[in-house]
């Protein structure tokens, strides 16, 4: 027995996950379908073997604002939240960006908007990549379509982050919340030392030591010439991201003449679509974004000259697709199939929508 | 005996503290600010902390107060101070943590983190510049703001009947388990000076001590946005806002 393999739910891994990371702070608010995550952490007292802090705050606004206090220290710092919860997070999103520091933040996204459901959805793709708060910033943006790569990803969610000094996103759903299924989870690291921080994170309020100037974190500059370039600065980021840590994978798009482009649950519905539109001698594919943004956007290009047309699925009323016309350039056409407020699209409903909008 | 030979080490009774630096400070002539950051400087130089101490800066006129205290510095968004305050602390329990903040920060757009940090009993040290009324806005109300007062916002006076009431938020703060101390304390004379720097002194060291959560209110001036001389602000500071805001000890355990 060298590999240990176990059940659980997508929101259970997201936090035994957090714990073997060697995470230092996870500060959240309880909503629906996410409270699995403090939950599990709770449960697990990981402040007992680890060290990691678990905090229970007051609101989604006092837990980002937590973890912008913990990221300000260097630590590995987290929250997580549901839709709703996530727009109250976006003005603390927004000030981490402005201040550069990494954190990560997972939204199980429910249908909106307002209150909506709490059944899943993919309605805050707009939100989390156009910039949900305020200013030019981007969001790094991961998005697992299985509990194996929620476990797997909040290692990936934090290299990223500290490697740009950026937050970054787990944006899942309810479905990949909720479902269970076997994962293998990370070996335990040990969480950094002081001394590894200090290394890791000059920038870090640790404490002013005699050897260097004060650390000051801050998004505030009132000129406006050095503002400018603080906001060049972000943008030049924003560009070796984008050149660097576009992520996706690609299922039998080898003799595809349609492709489905789909993140997260809608992807593993697409899966299921492709096997029946082969048995009707349909030969389709699919192109999963992994990282929506930075967005695959060169690759989709480059299929937009070798097959027929493209559909996205989504658990939206057309979100994504946006992004797919922007990157095709109008080389081929590309269509939206959509289920809204919490209703989750079937293998056949995605394969009759391909032949109407696209085989006909 | 010349004034070259007076400056000299031997004969010195007030300098200005090692962790100040020269950077010119944006307050206001007359301003509560200035005095109540050399004391802070003072207090953390006395407890030896200068390596130990991380402060949290607000929205508001003190928005800049990390430009003046060599120490590490986090700049929060509008209020929410003490939530930063909470996870540097918890992260970092041997470190010094305090927040700075004003009446708007802290006792309106931040009541929730407040009260909630509190509440916690976080091990931190809030220091609460109450000078009823929002200065770096222009002279806005405040949730502090006196009955009839005049500000941008209310320019008839503060209608208590419309605008609610003086919020008395370290009366509040004092009645919750987590607070081991809540004082009000003003800087207008060289013993209200002294009295905050001891508080102050004793917040931090509630902190280092784990305690709980010390709130020091210093009941303070904005000459500017009264439309007042600095002596005629601290005049009408004592006539005005201390009936309402009185000065000593709420809780101190």
């Amino acid at each position: 027995m060298s590999e240990e393999i176990t059940l659980m739910k997508g929101n259970e891994a997201i936090a035994y996950a957090a714990i073997r990371y060697g995470v230092d702070g996870y500060f959240g608010y309880p909503i629906t379908p996410q409270s699995e995550i403090i939950e599990t952490l709770m449960e697990a007292a990981p402040w007992n073997t680890t060290g990691m802090v678990v905090l229970q705050a007051e609101s989604e606004v006092a837990a980002i604002n937590m973890v912008y206090g913990g990221a300000s220290c260097g630590k590995y710092a987290m929250t997580s939240s549901s839709s709703p919860g996530i727009s109250l997070k976006q003005e603390g999103i927004s000030y981490m960006a402005g201040a550069e520091l990494p954190g990560l933040i997972v939204n199980v996204q429910r249908g909106g908007p307002g209150l909506g459901t709490i059944q899943p959805s993919q309605a805050d793709y707009f939100q989390t990549v156009k910039g949900g708060g305020h200013g030019d910033y981007r969001l790094i943006t991961l998005a697992p379509n299985s509990v194996q790569e929620m476990a797997d990803f909040v290692a990936l969610g934090f290299e990223l982050a500290f490697k740009y000094r950026n937050p970054a996103m787990i944006l899942t759903d309810g479905v990949i919340g909720q479902m269970m299924e076997k994962v293998k989870l990370p070996e335990y690291r040990r969480r950094r030392t002081e001394q590894e921080i200090r290394e890791q994170c000059p920038w870090a309020t640790l404490g002013k030591t005699a050897d260097r100037e004060p650390n000051i974190i801050t998004s505030l500059e009132l000129d406006s010439a050095v503002m400018e370039k603080n906001n060049e600065r972000f943008q030049a980021k924003y560009r070796v991201v984008e050149e660097n840590e576009v992520r996706y994978q690609e299922v039998k798009c080898e003799d595809a003449d349609y492709l489905l482009v789909a993140f997260g649950s809608a992807a593993r519905i697409c899966l299921k679509t492709i096997q029946l539109a082969r048995e009707q001698g349909i030969r389709v594919g699919l192109l999963r974004p992994i990282t929506l943004w930075p967005f695959p956007t060169k690759v989709l290009n480059e299929y937009a000259g070798r097959v027929k047309g493209m559909l996205t699925v989504e658990l939206n009323a057309g979100q994504m697709v946006e992004d797919v016309r922007l990157a095709v350039n109008g080389k081929i056409p590309v269509e939206h199939y959509g289920r809204l407020g919490g209703i989750v699209p079937t293998p056949d409903g995605v394969l009759d929508a391909l032949i109407e909008k696209m085989v006909k | 005996m010349d004034t070259n030979n007076i400056i000299s080490p031997e004969n010195l009774v007030y300098a200005k503290p090692e962790l100040m630096n020269d950077n010119h400070m944006h307050y206001c002539p007359g301003c509560s600010h200035g005095v109540v950051h050399k004391v802070i400087a003072d207090v953390i130089m006395e407890l030896g902390l200068q390596e130990k101490t991380i402060g949290i800066a607000p929205v508001g006129c003190a928005v800049f107060a990390y430009k003046y205290l060599d120490i590490d510095w986090q700049e929060a968004a509008h209020g929410r101070a003490p939530a930063l305050a909470t996870a540097t602390k918890r992260l970092l329990p041997d470190r010094m943590v305090f927040t700075y903040q004003g009446d708007g920060d802290l006792a309106a757009i931040g009541t929730a983190e407040t009260i909630h940090a509190a509440n916690r009993g976080e091990n931190i040290a809030i220091i609460f510049i109450n000078n009823g009324i929002y200065g770096m806005t222009g002279g806005q109300m405040a949730p502090t703001t006196l009955k009839d007062m005049k500000t941008s916002t209310s320019p008839d006076g503060r209608n208590v009947q419309t605008m609610g009431n003086p919020l008395k938020i370290l009366d509040m703060l004092a009645l919750l388990d987590g607070v081991c101390l809540a004082t009000r304390t003003s800087v207008h004379t060289p013993a209200a000076v002294k009295k905050t720097r001891r508080m102050i002194r004793l917040a931090f060291e509630n902190s280092m001590a784990g305690k709980g959560t010390s709130i020091v209110e210093v009941v303070s001036t904005c000459n500017a946005g009264w439309k007042m001389t600095p002596a005629a602000a601290n005049d009408w500071m004592v006539e005005h806002m201390f009936p309402v805001y009185p000065i000593g000890d709420l809780k101190n355990i």
